[in-house]
């Protein structure tokens, strides 16, 4: 690659009071990269994603995303902490998948699609709701638009937030644990919606999730995370199957032959 | 007689029927208090809450502090305060005003706490999505936390129309014709009790029940989910 990489942590620290999450953590994703981070609780993956979409502050270190400092902004040639209209800017470049949907409960499906691309993007209300069915279409809910979410099932739920996330066309979309509020059987229609925007070769994707056979079948290159830095990363292949550290090892047991 | 209008003392029944539109004329100065001091608390108390939920401590502090005053003082000397004070200072109101003022200001600090209440039972992940998406603060409070808030705050601040209602006979100190001032008045000119002050605590009853239905209906009427926006 000879492209700078589009997301780039340099030696970041997170701490929540006492603990410290992100301990000097050095990571990168490619444009078009999809990568995903598999790690045990507590080891920082979901810190990682809200750090990104500037949910979370850090404490030390810098952050590029796409050619610019995160939160930072320069002044007279030097870093300083960012201003909100700063982190505004940064956050177009992103869009964000939660673990518990996030939906508004208020809003229409489709209300809850249009109401950035009208208010953020400055779309007309036609040129938005052309946007929401399209995405709606893509995520396999067209006749759902007019419902509440509170009438959808989680699996539906979550397709709309995927479909209300990409309205904003964002080149780094983040999802955060997409399947591990769902029941079991709705796991499936989730994931092939994300399956299929994997096969966008443009779109960058950071994924953190426990579905390790999904991660394997659409991930360029999977990161094992623990205690807040990336212990072992590599292409999924070899990860999974030939792990270097002792630590991996363990976790990838638990995980595909539970006791 | 009182606003012109002469009482009937041949008997109770006749002096009953005689004093009531005297009161009904009370009444609606009773009214009026209310929806005013109500409206002054609903408007004041929401500017309260925001402030207090500031991130800056320099705005979040006074308010607090405020709140606290207020709620911690008897509405009579606060009321004596505006009536006596402002005047010192060139604001002259009328009585009415300056007691539904009095109202507002106090219930204001009552009512901040509803809304903070229900603004933070809004969860967190509405506004980080609100977040992700890029919306700006004051859009995120108009239609993402907002509508979701008022279902729960409405029936709180019912009660609170209740409360500030049948604290309206303390603006009669200051001379407002509320009901019970003009209760009193019709009482020490006629020299009967019994009747004048029991009506007015009947009526008073009936106005509570109808408010509290009110409210009541209103909470079973409200969309759980949040105002639907469409």
């Amino acid at each position: 690659m000879n492209e700078q990489p589009i997301i780039q942590f340099e030696r970041v620290v997170k701490r929540f009071g006492d603990v410290t999450v992100l301990d000097e953590l050095d990571f990168h994703v490619d444009k078009g990269e999809k990568v995903t981070i598999i790690g045990p609780s507590g080891s920082g993956k979901s810190t990682v994603l809200r750090i990104l979409m500037t949910l979370e502050g850090i404490d030390e270190g810098v952050i590029h995303v796409a050619g610019h400092p995160l939160w930072h902004e320069s002044r007279n040639g030097r870093l300083v902490p960012a201003g909100e209209a700063h982190l505004r800017r940064m956050r177009k470049e992103m869009g964000m998948v939660f673990q518990q949907f996030n939906l508004f409960p208020h809003m229409t499906v489709r209300r809850n699609i249009t109401e950035a691309p009208v208010h953020v993007l400055g779309l007309s209300r036609k040129e938005a709701r052309q946007r929401a069915d399209e995405y709606l279409e893509l995520v396999g809910l067209r006749e759902h638009a007019d419902k509440f979410p509170g009438q959808l099932s989680g699996g539906q739920q979550q397709r709309v937030a995927i479909a209300r996330a990409l309205a904003m066309r964002p080149g780094i979309m983040l999802f955060d644990e997409p399947t591990s509020a769902l029941d079991p059987e709705l796991v499936g229609e989730v994931l092939n919606v994300i399956q299929r925007l994997a096969q966008e070769h443009d779109l960058t994707m950071l994924l953190v999730t426990h579905e390790m056979q999904f991660a394997k079948q659409i991930s360029d290159r999977i990161c094992f995370f623990d205690k807040g830095r990336v212990l072992e990363e590599g292409p999924p292949e070899q990860l999974f199957s030939q792990p270097k550290e002792a630590r991996t090892r363990e976790f990838l047991n638990a995980f595909l032959n539970p006791a | 007689m009182l606003f012109g209008i002469e009482w009937d003392t041949t008997n109770d029944w006749l002096f009953a029927v005689s004093i009531f539109p005297i009161l009904l004329r009370g009444l609606a100065v009773t009214i009026q208090a209310t929806v005013l001091g109500f409206l002054v608390a609903a408007v004041l108390g929401l500017a309260l809450a925001v402030l207090k939920s500031a991130r800056s401590r320099l705005i979040a502090w006074p308010a607090r502090v405020l709140t606290e005053f207020l709620r911690d003082t008897p509405l009579l000397v606060q009321l004596f305060f505006l009536y006596y004070v402002l005047p010192e200072y060139g604001i002259v109101l009328p009585a009415f005003v300056t007691g539904a003022l009095a109202l507002g200001v106090q219930y204001s600090a009552y009512m901040s706490e509803v809304y903070r209440a229900g603004l933070e039972s809004i969860a967190r992940g509405q506004v980080e999505a609100a977040r992700a998406l890029d919306l700006s603060a004051l859009r995120t409070f108009g239609v993402i936390v907002l509508p979701q808030a008022v279902p729960r705050i409405i029936p709180a601040l019912g009660n609170y129309l209740v409360s500030i209602m049948k604290d309206v006979p303390v603006l009669s100190v200051v001379s407002v014709l509320e009901m019970l001032n003009v209760a009193q008045i019709v009482s020490d000119r006629s020299f009967h009790y019994v009747i004048p002050l029991s009506m007015v605590g009947g009526l008073y009853l009936v106005l509570t029940l109808i408010a509290s239905a009110g409210v009541r209906y209103l909470d079973t009427r409200l969309p759980k989910r949040g105002l639907p926006l469409r």
